[in-house]
């Protein structure tokens, strides 16, 4: 657990790393809540930005595993600032220590991490400082993937990511973009396959061709850089594409999505 | 689950006399006996006649038979043996339809006519008049019993539920008659006047006996159902434990004996990984078995990567976009991407996991294999290097499709190998 949390509360700690010796530095702003919160945007430029994170896995040995591999923060610029094993505590920790992304197991006990992201619909909501989710899972089934996403998760990674990988996606996700692994990508292009349905909504029911051939690279394995290049387009321009799939993957009403999660119940 | 077979013949286990449930007329009480005392059925339906002959001691003897000895799967091998049930297409288990028991039916009131007109040949005086009904109330009572056999029966072998309506019918039938049987006596006994009045009455009685014990049953076959979807699930659980005990426990057993070799750990590991997940994930009302050859692009894709994969130790992952039969092409561009899988494995495995993809689009099927491997120049592999060359690129060529090899950018190569289907769907 990191972020010692001062008794004295209110007075952002800055993480413990400003130089300024407990003044806050120019620009961070005292946050209202919790003590220890290190007040986001408060690193000057010259310190690499740092992510507050939040894991969320009912396996004590996976969430030590990860915090070993991502939680060094010199290194990854990941702060692990709280854990939690099942779908209330993740709530309360979660309410707690307002981070920036919460890394979130599909299955949990006390109903799951669609429960989680359900119950934590307000904070994702937030305009100042959004918790954004990031759904981990060992599964590869369907419904799996599409209840989370569906539920407001802005990826969906397995857990054999490696940890450079992991790093490397939460901060995409904290940044707001989407994170696909080839395999969710892969599904994506299934649920919206060409059927005979007519689609009930054209703008959400349907991927564009640039989006199609963007999620084709990502489940050959292709990195967003190496799409940009392969397309000859921006990096942003691909993240921008994969964010608009995100949106279509959660508000569309296509019958093979809608009907794995009302086979679930996760509408 | 092997257990070593005694040197000795094993000895018959001893007959127990059951009602035979196959290929019966009435009861399955002939056959039954049939059965237990080695002799064909006609002899045994021809005598049981002929006590019926013998001042109807028969019936009384095959009643009792028919009330006392269980149902069972007992008596002889009927003519035609059908199997009770048949794998569909989509591997559910389906009730064959059964001939409706024409024969069955026939048989009983073949039966009831011949005992009463044999009955009539006696001059019992008054008593002649109340063969018919009472004909009848046996003839319900059979018909009713029966059904309680088959209710009995359909615990073996799980009736659908497009076939409810038939035993419905067939014991409200033995009802009717029963009903109809004591009626006539009750008329006998009074006047033909009165039949309306006594109809009624007895129609009364049946309504409130079905009032007052409806509930009940209704709420014992619910019980009953749950029950058995609980031993349904607890079964499933079962199996499931035995499997994953099995193979995990033999896995993590390997692993610690191969400690020192991690590449080897690794293998181990995704093998283990990879059944674990067709077990789990595997969509239902497909068989847990494993199947012999995979008849879809999907199945021979994953299954031609687990091999190279198991092969060579460097991890493969798949994805498959849309699927489709397998045809002679496609077994083709499957050749030729395990060649792909095996090159990417052997030569650009360091680099991490092979990736494929294969997607089905229309009547096109496309495959990719990519390594993060060094890459290597096309150009310069040497003539007599067959590999790429033959296995590859001349095989897609041959069965009408490209193939396309390409170092990736940011390293690594990439083998892009497309087919026309044959458009059969």
């Amino acid at each position: 657990m990191a972020g010692g949390a001062s008794a004295a509360g209110g007075v952002p700690t800055g993480g413990g790393a400003s130089a300024a010796g407990g003044v806050p530095a120019p620009g961070a702003v005292p946050v209202p809540g919790p003590a220890g919160a290190g007040g986001a945007g408060a690193d000057d430029a010259a310190v690499p930005r740092r992510v507050r994170v939040v894991l969320v896995d009912d396996h004590r040995m996976f969430r030590t595993g990860v915090q070993a591999e991502i939680g060094e923060t010199a290194r990854t610029g990941v702060e692990v600032v709280g854990e939690a094993a099942d779908v209330d505590q993740a709530v309360t920790v979660i309410t707690a220590t307002r981070p920036e992304v919460v890394l979130l197991d599909v299955h949990l006990p006390g109903g799951g991490g669609v429960e989680v992201l359900r119950r934590s619909a307000s904070l994702m909501a937030d305009q100042e400082r959004p918790v954004r989710f990031l759904a981990l899972s060992v599964s590869d089934a369907a419904e799996d993937v599409i209840g989370v996403i569906r539920g407001g998760a802005r990826g969906y990674v397995t857990k054999t990511i490696t940890g450079t990988d992991l790093v490397d996606a939460i901060f995409r996700v904290s940044e707001g973009d989407a994170v696909f692994s080839p395999r969710l990508a892969g599904f994506v292009l299934d649920a919206f396959a060409s059927t005979d349905a007519p689609p009930v909504d054209e703008d959400l029911d349907r991927l564009t061709q640039r989006e199609r051939e963007v999620l084709r690279l990502i489940a050959r394995g292709y990195a967003y850089k190496e799409i940009a290049k392969q397309l000859f387009i921006s990096v942003k321009t691909v993240e921008s594409h994969v964010s608009a799939v995100l949106r279509k993957l959660q508000l569309s009403n296509r019958h093979e999505l809608t009907r794995w999660a009302t086979a679930r119940r996760l509408v | 689950m092997t257990a070593a077979v005694p040197p000795t013949t094993p000895e018959p286990p001893p007959r127990k006399l059951y009602r035979s449930a196959e290929g019966r007329l009435l009861g399955g009480v002939a056959r039954g006996l049939a059965g237990h005392l080695g002799l064909p059925v006609l002899w045994v339906r021809i005598v049981f006649v002929a006590l019926v002959m013998a001042e109807g001691f028969g019936a009384l003897v095959y009643a009792l038979f028919w009330f006392i000895v269980p149902l069972g799967v007992g008596g002889v091998e009927t003519m035609t043996t059908r199997p009770l049930t048949t794998v569909g297409p989509d591997g559910r288990r389906r009730i064959l339809a059964r001939r409706p028991e024409r024969g069955q039916i026939i048989a009983l009131v073949a039966l009831c006519v011949g005992m009463g007109i044999f009955i009539q040949g006696f001059h019992l005086g008054r008593a002649n008049t109340y063969i018919w009904p009472l004909l009848l109330i046996g003839a319900g009572v059979a018909l009713f019993w029966r059904q309680a056999d088959n209710a009995r029966r359909a615990q073996w072998v799980e009736l659908s539920r497009s076939k409810r309506v038939l035993p419905l019918a067939r014991g409200a039938t033995g009802v009717v008659l029963v009903a109809a049987g004591v009626s006539g006596i009750v008329v006998l006994q009074g006047s033909a006047k009165h039949l309306g009045a006594v109809l009624q009455a007895a129609l009364a009685v049946l309504v409130g006996i079905a009032l007052l014990v409806g509930p009940y049953v209704v709420r014992m076959t619910h019980d009953l159902s749950e029950e058995r979807l609980m031993r349904i699930r607890a079964q499933e659980r079962a199996e499931v434990a035995a499997h994953v005990h099995d193979s995990v426990l033999h896995t993590l057993t390997l692993i610690q004996r191969n400690a020192e070799e991690p590449r080897e750990v690794a293998r181990l590991a995704r093998a283990q990984e990879r059944e674990l997940r067709a077990w789990l994930y595997r969509p239902e009302g497909t068989g847990k078995d494993e199947a012999e050859e995979p008849d879809t692009l999907a199945e021979a894709v994953k299954k031609t990567a687990a091999e190279v994969e198991d092969h060579h130790g460097v991890p493969i992952e798949v994805v498959v976009v849309g699927d489709c039969p397998l045809d002679e092409r496609l077994g083709a561009q499957i050749q030729a991407a395990r060649e792909a899988m095996v090159n990417a494995a052997k030569y650009g495995g360091d680099g991490g996991a092979v990736q494929v993809f294969a997607e089905v689009e229309g009547a096109t099927v496309f495959i990719s294999v990519r390594d993060r491997g060094p890459g290597f120049d096309v150009d310069a592999v040497p003539e007599d290097r067959m590999g790429v060359r033959e296995s590859i690129i001349g095989r897609m060529q041959r069965n009408g499709g490209t193939a396309r090899l390409r170092s990736a950018p940011d390293g690594g190569t990439e083998v892009e190998l497309e087919m026309e289907r044959a458009a059969t769907t």
